[in-house]
């Protein structure tokens, strides 16, 4: 079994290694046919792990040793549980389904070659940090793929704004990792460890220890350690304040934001919350900041989400926004809820943001829905599924998204944090915008007039098969998954030890004792009519049909009726200004001080070149007494001779 | 125990010193390439000459091993005293490593009086293995002034325009310093009764007074040489007007003498005052890794850029140093050798641009990746690895400071995470500018990709990056046991 965990990465890791060093030799097909293999290999032993750690097959162990540091070793080690089995099951087969809808993609790309070996390398890395099982490996996997998303941001390099997006989303996440690396640091302080196994054993004992601040107040190391490793997660996966590089990273090719920007690596911090929840359940500030800060996200995102005209930037926003619901479900202790909500999430987002690509081929590389309309009846793979992932979005019975968009809500419900109540309302009214903008984006792209140009209109086609048939194969986990899971996931033993609840924020459980222990998805669906998410979601939709199918001049109206808030909309609350002028120009700012001032001109002006400029001064008074004039030095000596004497008899 | 054996640390000095000598021989230009293949020959014997070191090293014990002992200057007891530890072993490895790269840089890069620059660097070679193997004081005195002269002419004749200003401000800079670790050995052989030995001054019981001078002599010295703020002014004008590899050895290697000495001198000869003043160096260590790293973020010259970030890195092993845990000495060691590649290779990559258009400019290029596909590549890992990227040497050192201060301080691991926001800022900014974008002017278009030697520098470089971020532990094992000691020598009181 230790084989397979291990080739699981690996062969992801060399298909990504020959792929990128041979390019040249083994020609596009051989590059997609390797990197293919590989994750399609990796795919297949994933779900083979799976079947197994279903029927109890769950392995803890070193791979190697990385350093031994005082006595502490580091170690390279899997931990394949439910929860990472389910991520790899998640990772892998997006990660396929994104590699072949690529061969169409990109088929007319010059960097070809090097986009399989870079997405091939993110399954790497990915699923590295998926199995980890210390915090050293989860923070490898963690910069590697933040890595592999720079690149891939950046991987039109020439244009001008994806090398802005991607050093961005690098430099963001960096200030995430500066709080997960402390965060690691404080558990290895208070562990002596870094294993989770050991770490997750001997956490309650560690419950009560405290640290004075300077400022005279105490605090549990707990809440440090989770608020740290929070802050890590809020990097990764893109919540408030440090949601800005999210949007930006549309500026890759749309194969990446599905897979990385939407299905799986912005669901890192989520996955890494769940992994902790052992420490996580025991610091009930931290649960409260995590609540606070997903219900923020969840509800101001979704609300930008309204005003984007750009295909795949509404699909960010809704993104980021559905990450916000990710994180509420964490802080409400519902953390089977927010790995289901996780895994549907990463179904009808990639197909969503597959679809919006097809789109973008048929349209020859326009993004804009104002140019777009009608395009249902030439492409209408793309349409029905679209439609599916919208309606999984929106949170419709019986697509995915519903099971898991409604346990995350009645979980707020029931969950008794401070900010519970704030996020609970927050969670609710996302549930109208998300179904507002999730319809807005159907019927400005497929239905209504077609505002395109002619030119554009006569090539229209659906797109090949190698983009169809991905979009057919992520619609039907769209459809099915939610039912199929919820009971096992939610309500059963599907996680087994893999998440810990502390049984007094246990939402989960409270969920289902208000249904009467009645909690199969077919009661679920059956109370959704008497619920208020479920008429929120079509009421949205309505607002949606009503604003650009019925009267196309409301959305005009409301904007210059509101202009204010429309404007701040579009603005995004203008904080990459704010972040703009005050940490990038701040650190310019500084930055060309201290070297101005300190370095040039105190440093080497006043002691370097001072004190140089100091023995020049001292030796040029010194030259006045070397006249050359015999008499000059005869007196000298006189003088000297006489004080010689003078101190000789007196003394 | 044969004879290479027994002297083997004699033949690291002393063969690349006579094939200095050798290289001097062939005369002007019309031998350069007799010079070049000389070069390489003796650099890649004296490597393949250091590694029975490794081989034959043992690791279990932090005593020095591979001792030479020979009267020197009987007057004064002062010896020819050879011998190596964990600490040294690694640092040793890295020069006689780095000295081979150099001399294959040189095949493309050195046009004029090739000659003599390979004899300096060769003869360079054998000074720092003296330095790092030296146990009597004078002798380690001696290697590390000499040192300073081949280092002195390779910035004076084949640098930049404004040669003469940085060669003597290096010279003078680091030449004060040096005098006052010079009166501090003297003090120490009279206090020991005769000896000029390192390890009997070790062992030597010193008043809280004295030992704060001579941490203060001993500080002069090696903080400019690492070099800490706010000494560190000559280091950015030693690098923009040295030529290619002058820079690659300055970085790569003569920083972490300073180190080193803190290491081998500081913390075990004046325990209690480098304790009292851990204080202080903690905090210029701070300000190095935050000020300096602000600095090189506004930097136009990528020579300059690469130096300030050196400095701030250097930083990171002062902290370490100064934290007196056996993971903070670990990890500043780890951060002195994977800075000895990564400087290296930036320094490398930003020659192998200059002598395609003689510019340091960042603003000269921009879609550098376009023409230079290859380039790129490599330029992009350094860079990462230059950012602290896990996988890369970089991070270990990074980690284990961070890691080790955490304990120490909370807040001293703060500021020092700061670096990875900072180091990725200054670092990316640069890329972003040079290596990607469109293609700015016809001279960046025309450029060509990386020749075959440049390649296999960078590759080896790559590797031995890589190498140590995927599995660092053979390195730490090296050091362990002296470490260990060191740190019981650090923390135990001489009063």
């Amino acid at each position: 079994m230790e084989a397979i965990y291990l080739s699981i990465p690996l062969v992801c890791l060399f298909a990504a290694i020959v792929a990128g060093l041979f390019g040249t030799h083994i020609g596009r097909r051989g590059a997609h046919t390797i990197t293919i293999l590989g994750v399609g290999i990796a795919c297949l032993l994933s779900i083979y792990v799976f079947v197994d750690v279903r029927n109890g097959g769950i392995f803890n162990g070193a791979v190697y040793t990385w350093l031994v540091s005082d006595g502490v070793p580091f170690e390279i080690g899997f931990l394949i549980d439910q929860l990472s089995a389910t991520m790899m099951v998640v990772v892998t087969f997006v990660s396929l389904m994104v590699h072949i809808y690529t061969i169409g993609y990109m088929h007319e790309d010059p960097g070809y070659q090097r986009f399989f070996s870079y997405i091939s390398l993110f399954t790497f890395a990915m699923l590295m940090l998926v199995m980890s099982n210390n915090f050293l490996q989860l923070f490898f996997g963690w910069e590697a793929v933040g890595l592999v998303s720079y690149l891939l941001i950046g991987f039109w390099y020439e244009r001008e704004t994806a090398i802005f997006a991607n050093m961005k989303a690098f430099l963001v996440n960096r200030v995430g990792d500066f709080g997960f690396l402390l965060g690691i640091a404080a558990v290895l302080f208070v562990f002596g460890t870094l294993d989770y196994a050991a770490v997750f054993s001997t956490a309650p004992g560690a419950a009560d220890m405290t640290v004075m601040d300077p400022f005279g107040n105490e605090w549990h190391w707990m809440t440090i350690i989770c608020l740290l490793l929070f802050v890590g997660a809020m990097g990764k996966s893109a919540q408030v304040p440090l949601h800005v590089w999210l949007p930006d990273s549309m500026e890759g090719p749309t194969p990446i934001s599905a897979l990385i920007h939407a299905a799986t690596m912005v669901t890192a911090g989520i996955f890494m919350v769940a992994r902790m929840s052992p420490l996580f359940e025991l610091s009930e500030t931290a649960l409260s900041v995590v609540l606070v800060i997903g219900a923020i996200t969840a509800f101001f995102m979704a609300l930008i989400g309204l005003v984007q005209n750009d295909i795949k930037r509404v699909v960010a926003y809704s993104t980021l926004s559905q990450l916000g619901y990710m994180t509420v479900a964490l802080g409400a202790s519902a953390y089977s809820v927010a790995i289901f909500h996780l895994g549907t999430h990463a179904f009808f987002k990639a197909l969503l943001f597959l679809g919006a690509g097809s789109v973008i081929i048929a349209m020859h590389h326009e993004q804009d829905m104002r140019k777009m309309g009608g395009l249902r009846k030439y492409m209408p793979i793309t349409y029905l599924t679209a439609l599916i992932g919208s309606l999984a979005l929106a949170g419709i019975p019986p697509f995915a998204g519903f099971f898991s968009k409604d346990a995350i809500i009645e979980a707020v419900h029931h969950s008794n944090l401070p900010g519970a109540g704030l996020a609970y309302y927050a969670v609710l009214s996302g549930v109208v915008i998300t179904a507002f903008y999730s319809f807005r984006l159907l019927f400005l792209v497929f239905h209504g007039k077609e505002r395109m140009d002619e030119h554009t209109r006569a090539h229209l086609h659906e797109s090949p098969r190698v983009v169809t048939v991905p979009l057919v194969l992520l619609a039907i986990p769209s459809i099915i998954a939610g039912w199929l899971f919820v009971e096992p996931m939610l309500f059963g033993e599907y996680f087994g030890s893999s998440i810990f609840v502390n049984p007094e924020h246990d939402t989960v459980s409270a969920i289902a004792e208000s249904m009467d222990g009645h909690v199969s998805a077919w009661a679920m669906m059956s109370h959704a009519p008497h619920s208020l998410p479920f008429w929120l979601a079509v009421s949205g939709i309505a607002l949606a049909y009503l604003f650009y199918m019925v009267a196309p001049g409301l959305p005009g109206l409301f904007a210059s009726t509101f202009g204010f808030i429309y404007n701040m909309l579009v603005k995004k609350y203008g904080i990459d200004e704010l972040y703009q002028a005050v940490f990038a120009k701040g650190s310019l700012l500084l930055g060309r001080a201290f070297w101005k001032i300190g370095d040039i001109a105190i440093i080497d002006g006043l002691f370097v070149n001072g004190s140089a400029r100091l023995v020049g001064w001292c030796s040029s008074i010194a030259r006045t007494v070397q006249t050359g004039f015999v008499y000059h030095y005869a007196f000298a000596m006189i003088v000297g001779l006489l004080s010689l004497m003078s101190w000789y008899l007196w003394s | 125990m044969g004879f290479f054996e027994q002297h083997i640390l004699s033949i690291l000095i002393w063969l690349p010193v006579v094939g200095g000598l050798l290289v001097l021989a062939t005369g002007d230009d019309r031998g350069a390439d007799i010079a070049r293949k000389i070069g390489i020959g003796f650099s890649l014997a004296t490597f393949v000459a250091s590694i029975p070191l490794y081989i034959g090293f043992n690791s279990s014990t932090s005593d020095m091993q591979f001792i030479e002992h020979a009267s020197w200057i009987d007057r004064y007891n002062i010896e020819y005293f050879l011998g190596i530890d964990g600490i040294s072993l690694p640092l040793i490895l890295l020069t006689t490593f780095l000295t081979v790269i150099v001399m294959f840089a040189a095949l493309s890069s050195v046009r004029e009086r090739v000659a003599q620059y390979v004899a300096a660097f060769l003869i360079m070679e054998g000074l720092m293995v003296g330095v790092f193997s030296a146990l009597d004081s004078i002798l380690f005195y001696v290697f590390w002034e000499a040192m300073l002269i081949p280092m002195y002419l390779i910035i004076g004749i084949w640098g930049g325009t404004n040669r003469v200003y940085a060669s003597i401000k290096f010279f003078l800079y680091t030449l004060l310093g040096s005098l006052l670790m010079l009166v501090s050995f003297i003090y120490l052989y009279n206090v020991t009764g005769g000896s000029f030995s390192i390890q009997s001054f070790h062992d030597v019981p010193l008043g809280m007074t004295a030992q704060t001078l001579i941490f203060i002599a001993f500080f002069s010295a090696f903080a400019v040489k690492i070099p800490m703020f706010p000494v560190h002014t000559w280091l950015p004008d030693a690098h923009v007007e040295a030529p290619t590899g002058g820079s690659v050895i300055l970085a790569a290697i003569m920083l972490k003498m300073g180190g080193y000495g803190f290491l081998r001198f500081s913390l075990p000869v004046t325990p209690d005052a480098s304790a009292n003043l851990a204080g202080f160096m903690i905090a210029l260590s701070l300000i190095a890794v935050v000020y300096i790293a602000l600095v090189a973020l506004v930097q136009f010259d990528m020579k300059k850029l690469i130096a300030y970030s050196s400095i701030s890195h250097m930083g990171f092993v002062t902290l370490g140093i100064f934290l007196f845990t056996v993971r903070g000495i670990e990890g500043a060691m780890v951060q002195m050798i994977s800075h000895g590649f990564i400087s290296g290779a930036l320094f490398l990559c930003v020659g192998v641009l200059y002598d395609r258009l003689h510019s340091r400019e960042i603003a000269t290029y921009g879609g550098v990746v376009k023409s230079m596909p290859m380039f790129a590549a490599f330029a992009v890992l350094f860079a990462m690895a230059n950012a602290g990227l896990p996988g890369t040497s970089a991070f270990v050192g990074e980690f284990l400071v961070i890691m080790a201060s955490f304990d120490v301080n909370a807040w001293y691991a703060a500021v020092a995470a700061i670096t990875l926001i900072l180091g990725a800022a200054y670092t990316l900014w640069m890329v972003k500018r040079v290596i990607f974008g469109k293609i700015t002017n016809a001279a960046v278009a025309d450029l060509k990709d990386l020749n075959s030697p440049e390649f296999l520098i960078l590759a080896l470089l790559a590797l031995a990056v890589l190498a140590f971020g995927i599995w660092p532990d053979p390195l730490i094992n090296v050091m362990q046991a002296s470490i260990d000691n060191l740190t019981v020598l650090a923390t135990r009181s001489k009063l």
